[in-house]
């Protein structure tokens, strides 16, 4: 897989920190999943904290606190032994389609989801979070469709799934990762010869601007 | 081993390179023979230092205890999936107290925060260049970051040692956040430059 477009540094640190909402971090994840390149840098960008981890001043810890986590593993060990050859079980297995850590969400297809029709060309399958103030959402947009012009309204992050788009910051195929701060303005066109599906993170309601931008507000409609 | 000893920053560092092997043996140990005493001797180093960051990021002192209880027994239970060419003990290390520490505040079971070791679609084992950069990772990246500029510095140990999201850090230092970002592209882009450089 060629992925072209990667996280930005500021977000990889994000990650690192544990700073990301859960929303984008299912994003990020899912383009981990993806991409070797950004692996990598984030495991860069985690050695940071490793640094800052053996820098940290120590607190005391309580009496006994070695004590009580080693009856915690002795329990553990004995439930080995009572049980041996117990397999802890795998976790669920990633699609072709689907990263795994998407897959923990909406399972290992994207063509056997609940889709709804927003507008014409454009279906959308919201994914419930309990811990974000984000929203998460698929996004299936038809081939040749164009998604009105719209400014951010705070951060947001796109990750292609299936088929392709284009905007003026260049073409996005499967992998690719629009990682897009409020300032940023585009209009991205599907030009793969299906649909193109995108799983998004976003910060803030998106503004989408005129009377198109009014009928596409269902979209993102918190 | 005379002469090393002679210069001093060389005999640091080599100290350090002496300690990763040494935490990385324990943590083999821990692995493959179940060995507490071991366990213990990590316990004893990482211990108060996991609890030294929850409570700088706000823990109350049960909470911070308790979450290196966690953080800890995890570390036993996953000694085996520590891949040393990945990567150093205290990052691994690190990456399972920020991990606690986000199951801690969370009430949903899905875990956002991956391993990015155990994510991938296809199967890649580790090339020679991420076991290269696995090896000489912890030191350059400490290095690189004894060079940052102050300010880039206060960002980094902000992030990481408390936890600190951008947006709380940039109240903090009133800054704006567009500011707070460019220092940590910066940081970031310094230890990968260092890193670069030796390849």
């Amino acid at each position: 897989m060629s992925i072209h477009h990667h996280l930005d540094d500021a977000s990889l640190v994000r990650y690192a920190s544990g700073d990301l909402d859960a929303a984008f971090a299912i994003v990020v994840a899912s383009h981990l999943a993806m991409c070797g390149k950004c692996r990598e840098a984030v495991r860069l960008a985690e050695a940071m904290g490793g640094v800052c981890l053996t820098e940290t001043p120590e607190a005391d810890l309580s009496q006994g606190a070695f004590m009580r986590l080693s009856q915690r593993i002795d329990a553990e060990l004995d439930k080995d032994q009572a049980q041996p050859g117990e397999q802890q079980t795998s976790e669920a297995v990633a699609s072709a389609d689907v990263p795994l850590p998407l897959s923990h969400l909406i399972g290992g297809s994207l063509d056997d989801l609940a889709w709804r029709h927003v507008v014409p060309g454009v279906q959308r399958y919201r994914i419930d979070m309990a811990d974000t103030q984000s929203s998460l959402y698929l996004l299936k947009i038809g081939s040749g469709r164009t998604m009105p012009e719209h400014g951010h309204g705070g951060t947001e992050m796109t990750l292609i799934l299936r088929g392709s788009y284009s905007d003026v910051i260049g073409k996005f195929d499967r992998g690719d990762i629009a990682d897009l701060d409020e300032h940023v303005e585009h209009q991205p066109v599907v030009d793969s010869t299906g649909p193109c599906i995108c799983l998004v993170a976003t910060e803030e309601p998106t503004r989408f601007k005129g009377i198109v931008g009014r009928l596409m507000q269902p979209l993102v409609g918190i | 081993m005379l002469k090393v000893l002679q210069m001093e920053k060389p005999t640091a560092d080599a100290a350090r390179i002496a300690d990763q092997a040494v935490l990385k043996s324990l943590l083999s140990d821990i692995a493959l023979s179940r060995d507490k005493s071991a366990f213990e001797a990590l316990f004893v180093r990482f211990g108060p230092r996991v609890k030294g960051m929850m409570i700088k990021s706000g823990a109350s002192n049960d909470v911070a205890e308790d979450l290196v209880q966690e953080v800890m027994l995890t570390i036993w239970r996953k000694a085996s999936l520590y891949a040393p060419e990945r990567g150093n003990v205290s990052t691994w290390i690190f990456t399972i107290a920020r991990n606690a520490r986000i199951d801690r505040l969370r009430r949903q079971p899905v875990q956002a925060y991956v391993d990015v070791d155990t994510v991938s679609l296809v199967c890649d084992a580790p090339n020679a260049e991420t076991a290269v950069m696995g090896r000489q990772n912890a030191e350059i990246v400490r290095a690189a970051m004894d060079t940052l500029p102050a300010e880039q510095r206060d960002v980094i140990d902000l992030a990481f040692i408390q936890f600190m999201p951008q947006s709380e850090i940039a109240k903090t230092l009133e800054l704006p956040i567009g500011t707070v970002k460019s220092r940590v592209r910066l940081a970031y882009k310094k230890l990968k430059q260092n890193l670069e450089e030796l390849r």
